[in-house]
């Protein structure tokens, strides 16, 4: 009866409190998150007549304040999106990149942002397909990563990409704010059009360049990381390379180390 | 030791310090979690026996000793590693256990490091081991650096001693480097890619110093066999012989103490070396060992598998080194491209060798001459075995801290681009914030340092003077509110009021001109020593006089200022002449 209150009080308790709490955050937040679409899309050639009007009158109303009413550009508030194909419409829009929240140096992906369902993004992406060809969003054999050969992947991943995503895919930074973003929980398809039509600061990597199944490989590669294939050895510390060695020994390593020293010495005198 | 001792400001207050050295035990109290463990298991019981009377002077004294019990911990477990590192550049193709890289092809080397990891029983945890050893070896060693400097250790008959150590934490550093370089992944060759650019740098020679370390064009396939030697016999050897050396002076020296009761220039107090020295030796090496491995098996370092293969075509977003090579790096990326340029067909590349080959020598040669132009300035030749108290230094202790700032500059500028995208930030704006900061933060912090350290003194004397903030407020007849002061005993007055004031050339040797007005002829060596002793001494906290200390405690306040003036040294005496009529009566 007693004993209750006492252990209410002790500094233990607050401990495995705050511990409790954080872990049912996480866990919240986890299930909370909207989830971006896994299914791959139907490819936009085959679009029917009514899915392209539909698809015109939403960019009407989503995007042509930017793009233009024919998706011809308008100056400097959104480029000409005639030849960019469906890929690219599929990747901005169900990213949450497009339509641009506010201008800056870089759309940032945001999937909390994405306002429309699966079935529009197909309406608007086979809209600006009929504009003028482009590449189609991709096929679902390409985005299988379990078909994918993750050490082909992993060389390719080093020569193309890890410059700008880092060799672990946890992003990088380019110049004056653009940034290479982390590839953790992106989905095959947009990993596939990402390549296919190199958003913003980002190369194009064509089907000459990587062919559809290097591009399986590479996402294979990716996954492969995702699902923690190459975490031996404990806590990664970000994957930031030295920088977090040196931020972990510089804090709790040195203090580790001291603090026992200390509380030692304090035991035995 | 015998030193020729000058009797000092606060001579008296040592006499109260020797009658009754050893303040009175006070009982360990533990942490609830831990003292729970305790009273279970007995975990600081047990080591207690090894323990006993582990640090009888104080926790910086560890430091030095984090950085040897660090170094032997990577003998050990460098010794576990060559039992399976191939240091050869030699092709093969992966055929282990890590999938993601099945049938890459790589060197030797590399697929080697990968065994160790993958296929070795406990393999991986000794390379981590390793790994965070090597870390905590250098943070050891700059703790350890910073604590002699900070505290006058390096004084009088320490120098030589200082010296080694500065070329020890050299071969550190470039130790940490070559086996950084070792196994053969993508950050270790962009590592030795930049090496080879530094010395490519290096005006005329630098294309001939650069094929003569690789056997030819970089990377060719020398290099890591001629790393490995260095890292596994020359640089180990190097170390472990200076280091005894090291510890063989401290033994001769003594170890220097900080300022107590019944602690002279001319004594140690502290526990005999043997038994109590061995026993706190034991107990602190498995301390650190114990903690090290404990990182080590929970932390990751330097997963190569990760990076994969080093291939010269390819190279990954955050490329950095260990932090150790930091401030080099970080100089490179905030040196500004316009300084590399062509004469006459070669080209000059100035950008690269101001933050290679110049700044890495003059970093250890300014921390190696230290001790010597501060004795210069000082002239200060008696020997020193008490330590400062760093605010009673200020301007040493500022210039100290202002060193460290331009350091931790550049070393964060190597980071740049983790910093931009960890916050935000555009790396060209850290990139300008950064070379702004590198000329603003000494300037700054030497500032605030200094102001800190002589408010910090003032406090002293103010406490010595008029006692502690006993938190008793007391109301007087007429009304009014006043705190009551307690009165400090000597054991805690006597760290405050010991140490000897150092005065400028300026005070002491008279002024620049003399009697008529006439600028005495100096040689330009002397002015400069002359200008350098008003800077470091110039500003000043004197320690409270015994007469001040009388005065202030037997009189009011108004009797107080006459006696300070009656008793007090002139301002210009020579540090440590006793005034005449000097008296001390006791209460
Ligand atoms: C506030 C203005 C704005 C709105 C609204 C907007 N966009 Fe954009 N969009 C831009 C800008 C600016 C870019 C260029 C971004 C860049 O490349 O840095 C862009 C780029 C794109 C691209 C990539 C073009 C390429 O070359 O790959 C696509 C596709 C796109 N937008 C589709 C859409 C769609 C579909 C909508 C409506 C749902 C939309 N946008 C709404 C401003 C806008
Ligand atoms: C020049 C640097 C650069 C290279 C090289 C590069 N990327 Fe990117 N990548 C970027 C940038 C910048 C973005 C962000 C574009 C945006 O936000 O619209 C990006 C975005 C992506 C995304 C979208 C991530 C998300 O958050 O939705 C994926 C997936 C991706 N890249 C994969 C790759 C792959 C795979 C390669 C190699 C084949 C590669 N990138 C090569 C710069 C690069
Ligand atoms: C290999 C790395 C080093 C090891 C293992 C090491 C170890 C030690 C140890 C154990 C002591 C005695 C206890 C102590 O004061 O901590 C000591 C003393 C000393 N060290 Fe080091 N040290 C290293 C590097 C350095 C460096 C980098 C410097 C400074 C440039 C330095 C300067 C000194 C000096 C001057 C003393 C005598 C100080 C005194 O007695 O108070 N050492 N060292």
């Amino acid at each position: 009866m007693t004993k209750l209150p006492a252990l209410r009080r002790s500094p233990i308790a607050l401990v495995v409190l705050l511990l409790l709490g954080l872990t049912m955050t996480g866990t919240a937040y986890a299930a909370f998150k909207p989830a971006a679409p896994v299914n791959p899309m139907e490819q936009a050639a085959n679009a029917s007549e009514e899915d392209i009007e539909t698809g015109r009158k939403l960019f009407l109303a989503n995007c042509a304040s930017c793009h233009g009413t024919n998706a011809q550009g308008n100056g400097t508030a959104g480029p000409s999106l005639v030849g960019v194909g469906a890929a690219a419409v599929d990747f901005q829009v169900s990213t949450g990149r497009m339509p641009l929240a506010e201008p800056g140096v870089q759309a940032p992906r945001n999937a909390r942002a994405v306002n429309f369902s699966e079935e529009e993004i197909y309406q608007m992406a086979a809209f600006v397909h009929s504009l003028g060809p482009g590449p189609d969003v991709p096929e679902p054999e390409y985005l299988d990563a379990s078909q994918g050969d993750p050490a082909n992947g992993g060389k390719l991943f080093r020569t193309n990409c890890a410059m700008c995503h880092n060799s672990s895919g946890s992003g990088g930074a380019l110049t004056r704010g653009k940034y290479a973003p982390d590839l953790m929980n992106v989905t095959p398809a947009h990993i596939y059009e990402a390549m296919q039509t190199g958003p913003q600061s980002m190369p194009v990597f064509n089907d000459d360049n990587i062919t559809p199944e290097e591009k399986r490989d590479v996402i294979a590669f990716i996954k492969d990381i995702e699902e923690g294939g190459s975490s031996y050895g404990g806590h990664s510390l970000g994957s930031l390379g030295p920088a977090g060695d040196a931020l972990f020994v510089w804090t709790f390593g040195i203090a580790l180390i001291i603090g026992a020293a200390v509380w030692l010495g304090r035991k035995a005198s | 030791m015998t030193t020729t001792r000058v009797p000092q400001g606060a001579d008296h207050l040592r006499r109260h310090g020797r009658t009754t050295a050893g303040a009175p035990p006070t009982k360990p109290t533990l942490p609830p979690g831990v003292g729970w463990a305790d009273e279970r298991v007995g975990a600081a019981k047990g080591m207690r026996f090894l323990l006993n009377k582990v640090f009888p002077d104080h926790w910086s004294f560890l430091l030095g000793e984090i950085a040897m019990y660090s170094m032997i911990i990577c003998l050990i477990t460098g010794t576990f590693l060559t039992f399976w590192f191939v240091p050869s550049m030699g092709h093969t193709v992966y055929d282990g256990q890590y999938a993601p890289l099945q049938g890459v092809g790589m060197s030797e080397a590399y697929k080697s490091t990968l065994d160790i990891s993958f296929e070795i029983k406990g393999g991986l945890l000794i390379r981590q081991l390793h790994h965070w050893a090597a870390l905590l070896f250098i943070v050891g060693i700059a703790l350890h650096m910073a604590r002699v400097f900070f505290t006058g250790a390096f004084r009088k008959p320490r120098e030589i001693n200082w010296v080694i150590g500065t070329v020890l934490s050299l071969l550190a550093v470039i130790e940490g480097f070559a086996g950084y370089s070792l196994p053969d992944d993508l950050l270790s060759g962009t590592g030795i890619r930049a090496m080879a650019g530094f010395m490519q740098s290096a005006p005329v020679i630098g294309t001939y110093m650069t094929f003569m370390v690789f056997g030819g064009e970089f990377p060719g396939e020398l290099i890591i066999p001629r790393l490995y030697i260095a890292h596994v016999l020359l640089l180990p050897a190097l170390l472990v012989g200076l280091f005894t050396l090291h510890i063989m002076l401290v033994v001769v020296h003594k170890h220097t103490q900080y300022p107590g009761p019944g602690r002279t220039n001319d004594n140690v107090v502290g526990f005999p070396l043997l038994p109590v020295y061995t026993a706190k030796a034991g107990g602190f090496f498995f301390i650190v060992f114990g903690m090290t491995a404990l990182i080590s098996a929970f932390v990751a370092i330097n997963p190569v598998w990760v990076f994969g293969p080093y291939d010269p075509t390819q190279v990954t977003a955050g490329s950095q080194p260990d932090f150790y090579m930091w401030f080099s790096d970080g100089a490179l990326r905030l040196l500004p491209g316009w300084l590399e340029f062509t004469v006459f067909g070669t080209t000059w590349s100035f950008n690269i060798f101001l933050g290679s080959l110049l700044l890495l020598p003059l970093v250890w040669t300014i921390a190696g001459v230290y001790p010597f132009v501060e004795q210069w300035i000082t002239g200060d030749k008696r020997e020193h075995h008490i330590l400062d108290r760093p605010r009673n230094n200020p301007v040493r202790t500022a210039v100290g801290v202002a060193a460290i700032s331009m350091y931790t500059v550049l070393a964060l500028a190597t980071v740049n681009d983790i910093l931009a995208i960890k916050l935000n930030l555009s790396i060209n704006d850290i990139t300008i914030a950064f070379r702004t900061l590198f000329f603003v933060a000494p300037v700054v912090s030497f500032w605030i340092t200094k102001r800190l350290c002589l408010a910090l003194q003032r406090a002293d004397r103010d406490k010595v003077l008029h006692g502690r903030e006993a938190g008793i407020i007391m109301r007087s007849a007429e009304g009014r509110f006043e705190e009551e002061h307690e009165e400090l005993d000597p054991y805690t007055r006597w760290p405050l009021v010991q140490y000897e004031p150092i005065r400028p050339l300026s005070l002491t040797e008279g002024p620049d001109v003399n009697e008529r007005g006439v600028s005495r002829r100096r040689q330009m060596t002397h002015r400069l020593r002359r200008s350098m002793s008003d800077f470091y001494f110039a500003d000043r906290v004197e320690p409270v006089t015994p007469a001040e200390l009388a005065a202030a405690h037997h009189h009011g306040e108004q009797e107080a200022i006459e006696a300070i003036e009656q008793h007090s040294d002139p301002v210009n005496a020579i540090p440590g002449e006793v005034p005449h009529g000097r008296h001390h009566d006791d209460h």
